[in-house]
């Protein structure tokens, strides 16, 4: 594997002092270490225009700051806090698809020893009766499930009942012995059963020209049909609340989350409970994924279990269990693509269907992609829901552009083979500068050219022969695909709290999470540079959801959001400190303005004169103020004059075994324009953890229904299937430069999302040009190969 | 998952002994297989009777020029011992194919015999299952069956047994050991895992009081001429949808006697003696090696997701007695495929 930034390297400039500050230098990962070793003075005198950041530790590869916290078994996961009298519990799910209970008969199992009680619709303690209270931030149109409500049938797996024992055996055991009787309804589980009842959604943008009139009188035409079946995030956190009951009904709550706030909110409206009341913390998460983006039904079982018993509960979904919760939902894609013979495009079509639940309309905007990311006249877009008895889908890495851009770049690959054109060259004939679908706006910045002549480059595109099954390696086919990425780079309002002390320390705070993604480390860089202390003098503080407001974590949106927070939240504290140095005898900074200073290296200076600086200790002692604590909110005005963007190529190579459809991905080059790459480590493991789920997705994920039952047949990780260790070989990131000013202050983009879209149509696309077989259903496993 | 007992057994007859009196109890070795199967409450024994401390842990020579490994030797001490690696590599090929290195440490010889299948229905006490309740039905016949059997299949049971190591076993012709209230006995490999019929619910024709002592391999250990090849869905970490084990005595190019047996397509390693006959003295080619996985698999009957593994199948014995005749077996380490 290795790794490349556009920020020049100077391996030699690594010194020993930020390899134990954090910065690190792994050789064998292809890591160079900081060029943070520029020292603050370089960067001082520099002279940074006013307003850009002096930048000592953003951009640097610095390890993860809650590192040593987690693979020493100091962070604790919500299922891992000690609370003196713990309840346990087990839930028993439902074992049909749709209908009614008729009968529980928990009597048997509240015989055994160790049985605290049986908590089922018809026993549970009051929740409110009505949607609104059960709406969260996330939630779709429709009527959120309710757990333990009634008697309904909705899905298979569904909550019916949650056994309360001293011991989480016992009450695994005692699980077993609850009774239901059932009155069955008919059920439908099956996307293409369902698909002609599908009902059309408002339309998911503009369209323009006439698609139609133009696909009939193109020169070239391809039309396919893709398909991508429900996946599952398993997260290797399995979701779980531990609930500790604080006396006089109040909650304090650990939870598997990626928005503490959120489920608040959820929590208060549900048990009309005072917010001073319930108190959610997640200051750490074992993965997510978007599936803890909406309060999940363990949450709601162990408050009801503890308001029940008025003590302490743990409630813990088994792997199995987690197959109940939200999904990437399946969907059939039509693409239609028209062509002049120049390669450039008449007309995009692109119609989806996805599935739901009866009683929610969770959708994404899968087709706008397609008129976004290539220039056309004509592009028109629909989107139909499938109603099945499913719980409701949910959003999954990268969603809507995971699934659309795989539908769109296979299409744009068939549509190159019929234009006998190479894939890269068809999509710079079709290259677009303006975002059509916002209203033909410029980008704030779109780098993408320079990703797919850097990609190329990296992984020698041009030696390819485009003849599909042309080229070989012993028995196996080798084959190479292409294809593009993009996501939005999205920000929301923020409220960030610094707390700088006299000490030299400062500790920064907000209630985002960080779900692996290394929050807690961006935090502390871009409020060290920002205060101009050491990274070692910062802590941060989040998952909590007391601390100041803050949206999920999701859609690639936190780092923007939280890094420009900061910098919003640390000008008021340089303001402040200005203020009282002003005031200082014989001041250097008597007539300097805010943006005239900077905080470098524990001093208030001027951009324009290092030498005119005081100590930040200086200015405070002579303030007589020993804390300053500033809270401030960001929100980042709609820019309606450009569409923000983050973009990839993706290049893949396989080799496929002739006779046996064997597929092994051997090389994937990812060049990325995301703006400013805040942390060039971090931001390179949640690329290659996309692609490699961009893998899996292309080869292994299927989440299996069996129809007749309408229950999933695979709800565990040995017949799940994600990639492995013996599936991933040569992975290659590259960060292409791309600065943005326009975007926010600091020039980021967000990083999450973007990793895996593109990936499974490049593999998919590199498995036609070895095999000469076009795969438009995933995952491409070998029987469809054979 | 069901409270159980928990005792120790001190040595074979003990165990014998104590499993002769409880008819709810079963023995537990590496636990890989019994403590899922119980956590989904597939199975409910009252008592475990950990075997793990019996003197079964040796891999000895027998009179014959033969070895015979306990049944408690873990599986991946087994792959990596000298003898086996040397002696049998198809055994130690086929060992390495599966599970993880983790799920090896742990898993026994014996337990490894007597592994359940994974059928989806079978894992899933909210279906129907003949091999898990006789008489419910079998919901894999109209269901999700692309992992189920395509060889000596019933209208009861489309099962496959899962096993890496029982395939190169049947190639190997090991002998069971056993011991049970009736004294010890010997079962031949081929005559130990059974076809559904019926019965889908009895695996093997080991007797319910019955533990097993040894795995016997006799001398003959195809050392040359062998390779164990494993089809599966992602290129490590899963089970076969195919896999094939050869064991070939070679002269020249001409093939003596030739053994190859089927993982992932029926109730137990597969082996057709007429497709076996139809190579001996035959020329190693891929006619004839083509005839003889025809041969295989004449009887071969798909379902609706699994039918593909009939000509995957054919494909994987031709690719297999590829690589066992020309001595380049397949690589456990190295995915590509040799
Ligand atoms: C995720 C996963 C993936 C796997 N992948 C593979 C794979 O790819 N290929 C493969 O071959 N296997 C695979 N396995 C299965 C694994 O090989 C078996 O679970 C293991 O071999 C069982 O051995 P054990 O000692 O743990 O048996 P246990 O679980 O202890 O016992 C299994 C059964 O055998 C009985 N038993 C054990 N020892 C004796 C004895 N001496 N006499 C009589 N009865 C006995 C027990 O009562 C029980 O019924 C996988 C397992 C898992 C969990
Ligand atoms: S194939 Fe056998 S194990 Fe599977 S459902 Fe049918 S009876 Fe049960």
């Amino acid at each position: 594997m290795s790794h490349d930034r556009s920020i020049p390297r100077r391996p030699g400039d690594i010194s020993r002092r930020e390899i134990m500050q954090g910065a690190i230098a792994i050789g064998a990962l292809g890591y160079v270490g900081a060029d943070a070793a520029t020292s603050v003075a370089i960067a001082a005198e520099q002279q940074s225009p006013v307003g850009t950041p002096i930048t000592r530790y953003i951009g640097t590869a610095i390890s993860r700051i809650d590192g040593d916290a987690k693979v020493t078994g100091g962070a604790k996961y919500a299922a891992e806090y000690k609370v003196p009298g713990l309840v346990h519990t087990f839930v028993v799910g439902s074992t049909i698809a749709k209908g009614r209970i008729v009968r529980i008969d928990a009597s048997e199992a509240l015989l055994v020893e160790g049985v605290i009680a049986v908590l089922t619709h018809e026993n549970r303690p009051r929740m409110a009766d009505n949607d609104k209270a059960y709406k969260d931030d996330a939630a779709p149109e429709g009527a959120p499930f309710r757990p333990l409500y009634d008697g309904k049938i909705k899905f298979n797996g569904q909550p019916i009942a949650l056994v309360l024992a001293e011991e989480s055996e016992v009450a695994r055991f005692a699980a077993s012995l609850v009774r239901v009787e059932y009155e069955d309804e008919a059920h439908v589980t099956d996307l293409y059963r369902q698909r002609d009842a599908a009902f059309a959604l408002p339309e998911p943008a503009k369209p323009r020209g006439d698609a139609a009139k133009a696909f009939g009188a193109s020169d070239v035409r391809h039309e396919g049909e893709y398909y991508v079946p429900i996946e599952h995030h398993n997260p290797m956190e399995p979701y779980a609340s531990t609930v500790t009951w604080d006396g006089g009904g109040k909650l304090t709550i650990y939870d598997k989350t990626q928005g503490v706030q959120n489920v608040h909110r959820y929590v208060c409206g549900v048990f009309d409970m005072k917010p001073d009341d319930v108190r959610i913390l997640s200051p750490y998460v074992g993965g997510a994924f978007g599936s803890g983006l909406r309060p999940q039904y363990q949450v709601v079982l162990a408050v009801l279990a503890a308001r029940a018993l008025e003590r302490s509960v743990r409630v813990v979904l088994t792997r199995q269990q987690m197959y109940s919760l939200g999904y990437r939902p399946a969907m059939i894609q039509k693409i239609r693509l028209g062509a002049k013979t120049d390669g450039t495009l008449d007309a995009i079509t692109h119609d989806a269907v996805t599935a739901t639940s009866q009683y929610e309309d969770f959708y994404r905007r899968e087709t706008t992609w397609s008129g976004l990311l290539y220039h056309s006249a004509n592009a028109t877009y629909a989107h139909k829901l499938a109603r099945l008895d499913l719980a409701t889908s949910c959003d999954m890495r990268g969603p809507s552009a995971a699934t659309g851009v795989y539908a769109l770049e296979s299409a744009m690959d068939e549509l190159a083979v019929a234009l006998k054109l190479d894939p890269l060259e068809l999509r710079l004939r079709c290259y677009s500068d303006r975002a059509q679908t916002e209203g033909d706006v410029p980008f704030s910045s779109k780098n993408l050219r320079e990703c797919y002549r850097q990609g190329a480059e990296a992984f020698g595109w041009d030696k390819r022969n485009p003849e599909p099954r042309s080229m070989r390696d012993g028995s196996d086919l080798v084959g190479w695909g292409m294809a593009t990425g993009v996501w939005e780079a999205l920000q929301m309002p923020i409220t960030v709290r610094v707390v700088l002390t006299a000490n030299g320390h400062a500790e920064v705070a907000s209630a985002t999470s960080d779900i692996g993604t290394g929050t807690y480390t961006i935090m502390a860089q871009v409020a060290a540079d920002m205060l101009g202390l050491p990274l070692g003098s910062i802590s941060v503080k989040l998952g909590d959801s007391t601390l100041p407001q803050s949206p999920l974590e999701g859609g690639s949106w936190i780092a923007a959001s939280v890094s420009n927070g900061i910098v919003t939240t640390c000008k008021a504290i340089r303001e402040e400190l200005l203020r009282l140095a002003k005031k200082v005898p014989n001041s250097p900074l008597a007539k300097a303005t805010v943006d005239e200073v900077a905080l470098a290296d524990g001093r208030l200076m001027s951009r324009q004169d290092a030498s005119r600086a005081i100590l930040i200790a200086d200015v405070m002692r002579h303030g007589a103020v020993d804390r300053i604590e500033m809270e401030k909110s960001t929100s980042f005005a709609n820019d309606g004059k450009h569409a923000h963007n983050t973009h990839s190529a993706l290049f893949a190579e396989v080799k496929v075994d002739e006779q046996l459809g064997v597929v092994r991905v051997t090389r994937v080059v990812s060049a990325i324009a995301a703006g400013r790459i805040l942390n060039a480590k971090t931001a390179h493991s949640q690329i290659m953890g996309g692609m490699v789920w961009g893998m899996g997705m292309a080869l292994h994920e299927e989440t299996l229904i069996d129809h007749n039952f309408g229950r999933i047949m695979n709800a565990n990780i040995a017949e799940y299937h994600v990639p492995v260790n013996a599936d991933v070989h040569d992975i290659k990131v590259i960060f292409v430069d791309e600065q943005d000013e326009i975007v926010n202050p600091l020039g980021v983009k967000g990083l999450g999302e973007i990793g895996i879209v593109g990936v499974p149509a490049a593999i998919a696309n590199a498995i036609y040009h070895a095999t000469g077989k076009r795969v438009r259903d995933l995952p491409i496993t070998l029987d469809k190969l054979l | 998952m069901i409270n159980f007992q928990y005792t120790r057994a001190s040595d074979v007859s003990d165990a014998v002994r104590q499993i002769a009196a409880d008819p709810t109890a079963k023995f537990i070795a590496g636990g890989t297989n019994l403590l899922d199967l119980m956590k989904e409450d597939v199975e409910h024994p009252t008592r475990l009777i950990d075997i793990t401390r019996l003197p079964l842990t040796k891999v000895e020579e027998t009179a014959t020029g033969g070895l015979r490994i306990g049944a408690l030797v873990p599986n991946s001490d087994l792959a990596w011992h000298a003898a086996i690696t040397q002696r049998y590599p198809v055994l130690a090929s086929a060992i390495l194919a599966g599970a993880s290195a983790q799920l090896r440490n742990m898993a026994s010889t014996g337990g490894n015999l007597l592994q359940r299948t994974r059928c989806f229905y079978f894992y899933d006490t909210a279906t129907p299952c003949n091999k898990r309740e006789l008489g419910s039905g079998c919901s894999a016949i109209k269901g999700i069956n692309r992992i189920n059997a395509i060889l000596g299949t019933s209208d009861a049971c489309i099962a496959t047994h899962p096993s890496d190591m029982c395939v190169a076993l049947a190639v190997l012709e090991a002998r069971i050991h056993v011991a049970g209230p009736g004294g010890e006995r010997i079962v031949p490999f081929a005559d130990f895992h059974r076809l559904p019929g019926e019965t889908p619910e009895q695996d093997t024709n080991l007797d319910a009081n019955e533990i097993v002592t040894a795995v016997e391999l006799p001398a003959e250990g195809f050392a040359r001429n062998y390779t164990y090849l494993k089809i599966r869905d992602r290129l490590s970490y899963a089970f076969a949808l195919v896999s094939v084990a050869v064991g070939l005595e070679m002269d020249g190019t001409t093939i003596r006697q030739a053994r190859f047996a089927l993982g992932g397509v029926a109730h137990k390693p597969w082996r057709d003696p007429s497709a076996e006959a139809a190579l001996n003295g035959q020329v190693a080619s891929p006619e004839n090696f083509r005839r003889a996985a025809d041969l295989a698999l004449r009887d071969a009957k798909g379902f609706e997701h699994n039918a593909f593994k009939i000509e995957l199948a054919r494909r994987t014995i031709v690719r297999a007695l590829t690589q066992a005749s020309r001595g380049t077996p397949q690589s456990q380490s190295n995915k590509k495929i040799a």
